[in-house]
């Protein structure tokens, strides 16, 4: 999904050169006082030479996956009690079938949004009062501080006596896990706004209010996004852990269970349906950050 | 060709601008650091204005009080005859880093004064369209800054700060991160906006060449303390084309300014006609 994005980002940037082109043809004829824009020709390699460089990466990226399969399959044959990766495909259709792996996804699925997304809404307004106001920095932050510094996993067996062992706990330890990756990065996005716009605003005649929504807002946008990704890692860690300990279902559940029947396929299943569903989780974000903040100067 | 150094032709009563005995202290550990010391300036309305010296004089600081973002630790700064408080619309700001919202396109970027002052929709593209063709940016208007080169940038900020249709435009070393041709072709561009569009202008620089192709007056600075040190008037007719550039006058105002810029004696001032009127 990745290559995508870097592709759409080079046609755009050749679309901008072509408009400076035509800019520059249109100065030339035109009889008002037009400067003529400066053409880019940064020094960038010809094209064909980073396609070559992108499609030998996507290439040594096939080859890489293949040889760990091979290596995983390989091992499994000489004696290593894994199971061979045809007994794993076998077990996920098994399991799908009986509507085992559906019910464990959609248990997992849920805990995970249901946290992320209520630490990351609490993480965005608390960290703006951080940023902005020093009373809440003042307030927030030794309690964030401190709670940083501990796992949220830490804090299960607390939670699970105070909180019982229901879906309550589970969701919380990854809200925790989640808001507080989340609100150290809003906070810092806040701070590390450009005084330069700011004060470009207040000469427009922009008041507080103005500021807040349409500069220090848009401003810190992809500070807030790193946040949510690094909470959404973060989020599924806890999520594993948390079901290993007590639940009804879920991917961290099967696993726990597969492991008394020794059970291999199963928890091999489990492993990599957690890895695919955080990686697309994870290309999601990706993908509204590159929307979002496509404004940014890369340098 | 007349170039005097005692400069008369305003005066407080009828100044746009007036800069009355202001000083700046800035405390840096135990030491206090006087950014300005004394300095009185007056300016006409519709007069341009150029601001020049060596780092450190002040020149910078001086702007922000104007503009309203510092307060002067003594002294008066007065616009319109009122004394400044905070920024306010009539007057423009241009910052040397361009200061474009870098997720606004070029007309959004535009329009933002005219939005957060309630300007509504069709009167707020209308007049952002005008300024956006006044600069030669139509072909970019929904570009976004990252796409436009600096030159550009800079033409848009000034769309910008034009399109709040301020008196003032203060200009913080607009040009000062530019190659040599652009700089040289904006400041034409920004004299014949100016023609056309006239404003009370500051405009700070450290080159001195800028200094004297733009101005009617320019303000020679000196540092430790900030002050001013020397007023020179350019009596060069507009519209300042390359032969004014190239012409004896010009050379020998720019030696002159030169000659105050580099070759400051510390702690003096150029003689006291030097100095505004107030002084």
């Amino acid at each position: 999904m990745e290559r995508v994005i870097e592709m759409t980002d080079e046609s755009e940037r050749d679309k901008s050169e072509q408009a400076a082109a035509r800019a520059v043809a249109a100065g030339s004829t035109a009889t008002t006082a037009l400067a003529v824009a400066a053409p880019r020709s940064g020094g960038k390699p010809p094209r064909r030479s980073r396609v070559s460089k992108r499609t030998k990466l996507i290439v040594l990226n096939c080859i890489s996956v293949v040889a760990g399969i091979a290596i995983w399959w390989i091992l499994a044959l000489n004696g290593f009690q894994f199971p061979t990766p045809p007994e794993v495909v076998e077990k996920a259709i098994q399991l799908w079938n009986a509507g085992i792996l559906q019910q464990d996804i959609l248990a997992s699925l849920g805990r995970v949004l249901t946290g992320f997304l209520l630490g990351s809404a609490a993480a965005v307004p608390v960290g703006f009062l951080m940023g902005w106001y020093t009373v809440g920095r003042g307030l927030f932050e030794p309690w964030i501080q401190f709670f940083r510094t501990i796992p949220p996993l830490a804090l299960l067996p607390l939670v699970l006596v105070l909180l019982g062992i229901g879906e309550v706990p589970k969701v919380f330890v990854i809200f925790l896990a989640a808001f507080l990756a989340c609100v150290i990065s809003t906070y810092q996005g806040v701070v590390n706004v450009d005084r330069t716009l700011i004060n470009a605003a207040r000469v427009l005649g922009a008041k507080d209010g103005a500021i807040f929504v349409r500069v220090v807002v848009p401003a810190s946008t992809p500070f807030i996004l790193v946040g949510m990704r690094v909470g959404l890692g973060s989020a599924w860690a806890t999520l594993v852990a948390a079901e290993l300990l007590a639940a009804p279902a879920g991917l961290g559940y099967r696993m726990q269970q597969a492991q008394l029947y020794y059970d291999l396929a199963t928890i091999f299943v489990s492993i990599v349906v957690i890895g695919i569903l955080g990686l697309v989780m994870d290309r999601l974000l990706l993908l509204a950050e590159t929307k979002l903040t496509g404004w940014q100067e890369r340098r | 060709m007349t170039m005097t150094t005692n400069t008369t032709t305003t005066n407080t009563a009828t100044a746009k601008i007036s800069v009355q005995g202001v000083r700046k202290t800035f405390q840096l550990k135990n030491e206090e650091f006087v950014a300005l010391d004394h300095v009185d300036l007056d300016i006409a309305d519709n007069e341009f204005v150029t601001v020049v010296g060596p780092s450190g004089c002040g020149k910078s600081t001086l702007m922000n009080i104007l503009a309203g973002l510092e307060e002067p630790s003594s002294g008066h700064a007065l616009v319109d005859g009122e004394e400044v408080s905070g920024p306010g619309p009539e007057r423009g700001v241009i910052f040397q880093q361009y200061a474009l919202f870098p997720w606004l396109t070029v007309r959004k970027n535009v329009e933002f004064g005219l939005k957060v002052g309630g300007v509504p929709k069709a009167a707020r593209r209308e007049r952002a369209e005008y300024f956006i063709r006044m600069v030669g940016l139509e072909q970019f208007a929904d570009a976004l800054p990252k796409m436009l080169s600096g030159g550009m940038k800079q033409r848009c900020a000034i769309a910008r700060a034009y399109a709040v249709n301020p008196s003032i435009l203060l200009m913080d070393e607009p040009f000062g991160a530019l190659d040599a041709l652009t700089r040289v072709k904006l400041q034409e561009q920004l004299l014949e906006t100016w023609n056309r569009e006239k404003r009370t202008v500051m405009f700070i620089t450290h080159d001195v060449d800028e200094a004297v192709f733009l101005a009617n007056r320019v303000i020679v600075m000196a540092a430790r303390p900030g002050r001013i040190y020397e007023t020179v008037e350019v009596d060069l007719p507009y519209p300042r084309t390359e032969d004014v550039r190239l012409s004896p006058e010009f050379g020998e105002l720019r030696n002159r300014v030169w000659h105050a810029v580099y070759h400051q004696e510390p702690g003096t001032n150029a003689g006291t006609t030097s100095s505004s009127p107030t002084a």
